[in-house]
């Protein structure tokens, strides 16, 4: 009968666990609510219409303007991974500082990127240069 | 209390599962209103329309003819759900890619801005053939209503991300102009139904 309690409540412990195992939980809602749409939940974006975002050179070369463009948009072409793109991007100014840190680190992680990790300071800071 | 337990887990498991296999044999159902005229069943039926796809060319309903069709609503500029429903549509698009009778039909909603040479970038940005998938424009209160006849909201509205309002619906016209069948584009499973939905209305000959 102990065994079986014992049993019960390693799973319990592991199943609880298993679910926390996303550090970049906060950002990856965000992601999905705000991103995804365009970006697609894999990152890979739509053909020429809409740039990746997994495995991305623009991502990585650009990681100081990453909270302008999420905050202000983008309009005009610009290459990713040796490809032209030129669709206008609608900015979502609702997100403050700490959500944008979390889906920048989200995005920085997820479908393979290994981009680095961006602060809440350097966010602070760049939202104040592109003003 | 065993068993007990494998039944519950049993009828949860079992409920996640589609009851549609015992329709699979059945027509599809023609969508839509039918009044009785004279003794005849007329069934809700597309009306006639004329719009101009990017390449410049006259879309009508004698492009459809003899094919069955998927249709949908959107804008270019579309900051939200489009893309999506782009993808699906471009589900419909490589799965009847080499046969002429499955044409696309996309009508944007934003007519002002729109012009054929934005539909032309945006279809070419898509890299699909203009034969096989038209993105159309055309008098803005036609469009409108030709929503209302595939039963797809699409309207103006200020409030809206981009200034309109519209559903990612893809609905199924048989060569009839009977609407068939219809999909959320933002549920891939539901267009899972509609690619067999369409391979079904092609054995009806």
């Amino acid at each position: 009968m102990k065994v079986k309690y014992l049993i019960l409540s390693f799973s319990i412990l592991f199943v609880v666990f298993a679910c926390q195992s996303n550090p970049y939980g906060e950002g990856k809602r965000i992601y999905t609510a705000y991103c995804a749409s365009c970006h697609m939940e894999d990152g890979q974006g739509l053909k020429s219409l809409v740039p990746p975002l997994a495995k991305s050179d623009y991502l990585a070369q650009n990681q100081d303007k990453l909270a302008c463009i999420i905050n202000k948009g983008l309009n005009g072409s610009i290459i990713v991974n040796g490809k032209e793109y030129n669709q206008p991007m609608a900015g979502i100014p609702g997100l403050n500082s700490t959500k944008l840190t979390n889906v920048i680190n989200y995005i920085n992680h997820a479908w393979g990127n290994n981009a680095g990790y961006t602060k809440i300071q350097d966010v602070e800071s760049a939202l104040k240069a592109c003003e | 209390m065993r068993l007990s337990i494998y039944l519950l887990l049993f009828c949860f498991f079992s409920s996640c599962e589609n009851n549609t296999s015992s329709n699979d044999k059945l027509p599809l159902p023609i969508l839509g209103e039918k009044e009785i005229v004279d003794g005849e069943t007329v069934y809700h039926t597309i009306s006639d329309f004329e719009f101009i796809d990017q390449d410049s060319t006259i879309i009508n309903n004698a492009t459809f003819k003899d094919k069955v069709y998927v249709v949908d609503f959107f804008f270019t500029h579309c900051p939200t759900i489009c893309p999506k429903v782009k993808q699906q549509m471009l589900r419909v698009y490589d799965k009847f890619k080499e046969d002429d009778r499955v044409v696309l039909l996309s009508h944007t909603i934003d007519t002002p801005r729109d012009s054929v040479p934005r539909l032309k970038v945006y279809a070419n940005r898509l890299e699909v053939s203009s034969d096989k998938w038209h993105f159309v424009t055309g008098d803005k209160d036609k469009i409108y209503s030709m929503a209302k006849e595939y039963f797809i909201t699409a309207l103006e509205d200020a409030d809206a991300p981009g200034g309109y309002d519209h559903s990612g619906v893809l609905v199924l016209v048989d060569k009839n102009r009977n609407v068939r069948s219809f999909g959320n584009g933002l549920n891939p499973e539901e267009v899972d139904r509609l690619l067999t939905d369409i391979e079904k209305l092609l054995h009806e000959g």
